[in-house]
């Protein structure tokens, strides 16, 4: 497999994994140079954190604020987000 | 209130929130507050699919004024003395306490929601993917401690699985440098698009090998694109990738 299908195979893969499907329009075939960008799974491990989403399992008790603030601190990152907050309980 | 809220990590920070406006489920449990007949508790319950209407609660972060949301699934699952156990698939910013609450209404007896997990935002669902803050301890201590750093390539996602559930557009690597500098997206750098793009909707602007440049909103619909020769046809919102990492082959001034 070539680096355009390896990245339409895992874009194509992470779209089913979530439940949904693409249905490509090709304009043009066009071929991605190795020297630039790396495909998304193949990040150096800091990329991957620094490029990365954690599907969490909130625990009761703390509000989602709180539970970002961690695993912020916990990775000593700068920024961190949630995506929809979840009541404390 | 438990279950999937996905956390982007730094560069991801900026592109997490779009899954708010994704579609949710929910397993809760309801208590009614009398005796209820089976058959009429699902009837009930299966009554508030479709369109519902919903005045946000005094404590809450919105607009007080009545919203229609739309319930797409809701199944009774179980159901023990005065304890309901429901399943509800719906939009995003429909309150389940308030539909608990309503749920009790209509049966008669009064109902309070007594437990909430959620089970899906969008592409993120309670599946393999789903780790609890000790996972992501365990896999930080031994990544620091020996260096082994599959445990932390295993509970941490690519960014790129935020966006699964939105219309995409691959680009040409030439395009990619002027996307991540946050300009908008002509149709020569374009390689291929999926066919949901619609206009005004947002889309996932991706390189060749899959990577995230950035947010956009669409200006035509995909069929509108297919069509045509030039022209910008997303407007740029939120640039994820960093400029500099696909060489620069444009220049200012220049069209297209």
């Amino acid at each position: 497999m070539d680096l355009v299908e390896k990245g339409l195979s895992f874009i194509d893969y992470i779209t089913a994994r979530a439940g949904y499907r693409n249905e490509w329009i090709v304009l043009r075939d066009a071929e991605t140079s190795p020297d630039h960008g790396v495909l998304p799974y193949e990040r150096k491990v800091n990329d991957h954190i620094n490029y990365g989403v954690i599907n969490l399992d909130k625990p009761p008790g703390p509000t989602s604020h709180e539970v970002v603030a961690w695993v912020k601190k916990m990775f000593n990152l700068e920024k961190a987000g949630h995506g929809g907050t979840l009541e404390p309980l | 209130m438990t279950g999937v809220l996905p956390i982007g990590l730094a560069n991801s920070t900026k592109v997490i929130g779009n899954v708010i406006h994704s579609v949710k489920e929910y397993v809760m449990v309801i208590q009614l507050h009398g005796d209820a007949r089976e058959s009429s508790v699902k009837m009930v319950v299966e009554y508030f699919k479709g369109d519902i209407y919903q005045k946000p609660p005094l404590r809450s972060s919105v607009k007080r004024s009545i919203r229609v949301r739309r319930i797409y699934e809701i199944e009774l699952l179980e159901i023990r003395d005065r304890f309901i156990l429901v399943r509800v698939l719906s939009d995003p910013g429909t309150y389940m306490r308030k539909l608990a609450h309503d749920i009790g209404l209509m049966l008669g007896t009064g109902a309070h929601m007594r437990e909430l997990r959620r089970t899906r935002t969008g592409p993120y669902r309670e599946d393999e993917t789903l780790v609890r803050l000790q996972d992501i301890s365990e896999a930080l201590t031994l990544w620091r401690s020996s260096g082994d750093e599959r445990y932390i390539r295993r509970i941490i996602l690519p960014v790129e699985t935020s966006i699964a559930h939105l219309p995409k557009i691959m680009i040409l690597d030439t395009a990619v440098d002027a996307i991540a500098h946050g300009a908008n997206l002509a149709v020569p750098g374009i390689a291929r698009l999926t066919s949901n793009v619609e206009r005004n909707k947002t889309v996932a602007i991706l390189t060749l090998k899959g990577e995230l440049v950035a947010l956009g909103t669409a200006l035509y619909s995909a069929k509108e694109i297919a069509g045509m020769k030039k022209g910008v046809v997303a407007r740029t919102r939120r640039v994820v990738m960093p400029t500099g990492i696909y060489p620069p082959a444009w220049r200012k001034g220049q069209p297209g």
